[in-house]
């Protein structure tokens, strides 16, 4: 019965196979370029995401409060109005610091170092530059962040042996001039000055830390701060990224400091992935629809010319329902032989363009397109397309099933 | 004998078929006709005298507006459009004037699609019971010919063997020799008599060849819609 109506359907394809081909390779297109588009922006958002997760502490506690501090006046008035009021600078950084890493050691399953940041101005010779030193503890400054790993010259826990030792970024050597070895002087805004020797250089790629960052022992920075035993930062990383949001709120509401998720410093970025993969589906979308359309009209024309043949099988006891499945099945193995071919078209596409090599300038390395293979977008794809041929089938189909056999048997004759 | 053969085949009560529209049309008027097992029904009339209309009503394609059809018996008008599909399938068989084979399929084929409609018989009964078929009405060795490879008549003869595959009670034919020459003519027409004389099953055919009624068992004559002489020369097994 169900072979019978498939045998139908097929002699009905075959009759127009050249229509049925660009139907089918309609389906094709929008399957296989869906799946390569998706793999690719997969790809690229897996990389970026990598990297921001490699690059930035998962979470980020600072000596800020979400709400400021509220004024006095305001906890005895209701209706306290100021003018002219700035915050007074608060030096004494995150408080209680050290009991603070402690109930993090408690309950999160990762790595934390508490560190000062502090603005300076290095100089060397006769040139001059802003600089964001942190003061860490070199040691678990290697268990949460990537320097370690950015290293070109020296090692990270080359500072434990040098006290005034720092590290900086290779920019920032070229435009000082200065090399491993040689001497930088650091001042404060506070007007402390001390000289620092070079013990490493790295290159981390983000131009803003190669340009103008360096690291130093925790104790040094806070002397250049002149803010001994001061922390003002606790940066974790945590064994599972995925977790940091819940995280973040769980120690804001421990300890009270504002803790930034890596997600939520990244907020905006992460929306424009969202907008993105919106446009991308919609173009798929746009391009399953065409598809659709063209099924559409190839199963409305074999509904017209085969009206005689509705007639006969409707004379000979065909149901309206096998009618329908006829014509349905016809949009539905085209939807189904353009899916297969799509996966086939996207999976040699997706490895095309992850074979493409690109430089980008200075750099010394050569890129490769990042592209993510995920069987979610075979699987989406070919739903999509499969509705749509489904759809676009049915249409035909319901309207052929209708038919009356006898206004054709009378037309004929 | 059972009751219901003892039922007519196919009876139509008071039947009226009026076309709707700003001038309604009927097609058929008040139309009672008991068609019992075994006849050979000749329906005749004037081109427009509504034998065809009234051969579709019979064959449960159209639905009177007034009056009734039963089959072996049982009403008709309370089933839906699918359970009548079903009662064509099972106890009616449709020859049109023109062949209406699929043209995408052998001959063979198409004498088993209602067979495998059905559903009643293996694959192999079914292509055996369709090379009978052929083998008796002489086209044996066409099994494997596409309609357009065969002759008008070769081709009625397929359309005949198809309206028997599920071994209908009754055979409805419009005019199925109206497109032939005389000697395919003859041919189909000794089939259809055949299968009331060999068979025991019923034919309706309409025809406007009066030497051809004058050799069937009943003659019909319709005018304007209405039965005007309805003479029976040889009753059908009862
Ligand atoms: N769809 C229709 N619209 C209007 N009139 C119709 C329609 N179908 C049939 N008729 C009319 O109904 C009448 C009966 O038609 P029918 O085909 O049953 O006649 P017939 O006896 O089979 O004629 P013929 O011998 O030419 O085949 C005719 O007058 C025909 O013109
Ligand atoms: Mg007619």
């Amino acid at each position: 019965m169900l072979s019978l109506i498939t045998d139908i359907a097929l002699t009905h394809i075959a009759g127009r196979g050249r229509q049925t081909l660009v139907s089918i390779l309609g389906v094709a297109l929008g399957v296989g370029f869906s799946i390569a588009m998706a793999a690719l922006m997969q790809g690229s958002q897996d990389e970026f995401v990598t990297s921001l997760i490699d690059a930035l502490p998962h979470v980020d506690i600072t000596d800020e409060y979400r709400d400021p501090p509220r004024q006095p006046a305001d906890l005895v008035f209701d209706l306290a109005a100021y003018s002219n009021l700035r915050p007074r600078e608060d030096t004494r950084g995150i408080l209680n610091a050290t009991e603070a890493m402690t109930a993090l050691r408690a309950f999160v399953d990762g790595n934390a170092v508490a560190s000062l940041k502090v603005q300076a101005v290095a100089r060397a010779g006769g040139a001059e530059t802003g600089i964001t030193l942190t003061g860490t503890d070199p040691a678990r400054e290697a268990l949460i962040s990537s320097f370690d790993e950015d290293m070109r010259k020296g090692k990270l826990e080359d500072l434990r042996a040098s006290p005034f030792g720092i590290v900086i970024g290779d920019k920032l050597a070229d435009k000082l001039t200065i090399d491993i070895g040689d001497t930088v002087v650091v001042s404060s805004t506070g007007d402390i000055t001390r000289r620092f020797k070079v013990t490493g250089l790295f290159h981390t790629g983000v131009v803003a830390q190669d340009n103008a960052y360096g690291l130093v022992n925790l104790k040094a920075a806070q002397i250049i701060a002149g803010r001994p035993n001061a922390v003002n930062e606790i940066r974790v990383r945590l064994n599972d990224a995925q977790s940091a949001r819940d995280v973040a709120a769980q120690i804001e509401r421990l300890i009270g400091y504002k803790s930034v998720s890596w997600q939520e410093a990244n907020e905006s970025l992460l929306e424009a992935f969202f907008i993105r993969n919106i446009i991308m589906f919609t173009v798929v979308g746009a391009i399953l629809l065409v598809a659709g359309f063209g099924i559409f009209n190839i199963v409305s024309i074999i509904t017209h010319e085969k009206s005689r043949d509705i007639a006969i099988l409707k004379s000979l006891g065909f149901a309206e329902r096998d009618i329908r499945l006829i014509f349905l099945s016809e949009g539905l193995a085209m939807g189904l032989a353009g899916s297969l071919l799509g996966w086939a078209l996207g999976f040699g596409l997706t490895k095309v363009l992850s074979s493409v090599k690109f430089e980008i300038e200075q750099a010394t390395e050569i890129t490769h397109l990042p592209v993510t293979f995920d069987l979610m977008h075979y699987g989406v794809a070919a739903s999509f397309a499969i509705i749509a041929a489904a759809t676009a089938g049915y249409l035909p189909a319901r309207k052929a099933s209708r038919l009356n056999p006898v206004d054709i048997i009378r037309g004929a004759t | 004998m059972s009751k219901l053969e003892a039922a007519p085949v196919i009876s139509a009560h008071g039947m009226t078929r009026i076309l709707p529209g700003t001038v309604p049309v009927t097609l058929v008027k008040d139309i009672d006709l008991e068609i019992g097992h075994g006849e050979f029904v000749a329906i005749t009339g004037p081109s427009g005298s509504g034998k065809s209309s009234l051969l579709y009503l019979l064959g449960l394609l159209d639905v009177p507006t007034e009056g009734a059809v039963h089959i072996n018996g049982a009403p008709t008008e309370d089933l839906d459009a699918d359970e009548r599909a079903h009662l064509r399938l099972e106890t009616l068989g449709f020859v049109f004037q023109f062949h209406f084979l699929l043209p995408e399929f052998t001959t063979l084929d198409n004498i088993t699609i209602p067979m495998r409609r059905l559903g009643k018989r293996s694959r192999k009964e079914m292509d055996e019971r369709a090379q009978e078929l052929l083998d008796a009405l002489g086209m044996g060795d066409q099994a494997h010919k596409r309609p357009d490879q065969l002759s008008g008549g070769q081709r009625q003869r397929v359309a005949v063997a198809r309206a028997l595959a599920n071994d209908p009670a009754v055979i409805l034919a419009d005019e199925p020799t109206g497109s032939l020459d005389s000697k395919s003519t003859e041919q189909v027409f000794s089939i259809l008599k055949d299968i009331v004389d060999k068979e025991g099953r019923t034919v309706v055919a309409v025809t406007h060849d009066i030497d051809l009624a004058e050799r069937m068992y009943r003659r019909v004559h319709l005018i304007d819609g209405r039965i005007d002489s309805d003479v029976t020369i040889k009753s059908g097994k009862r």
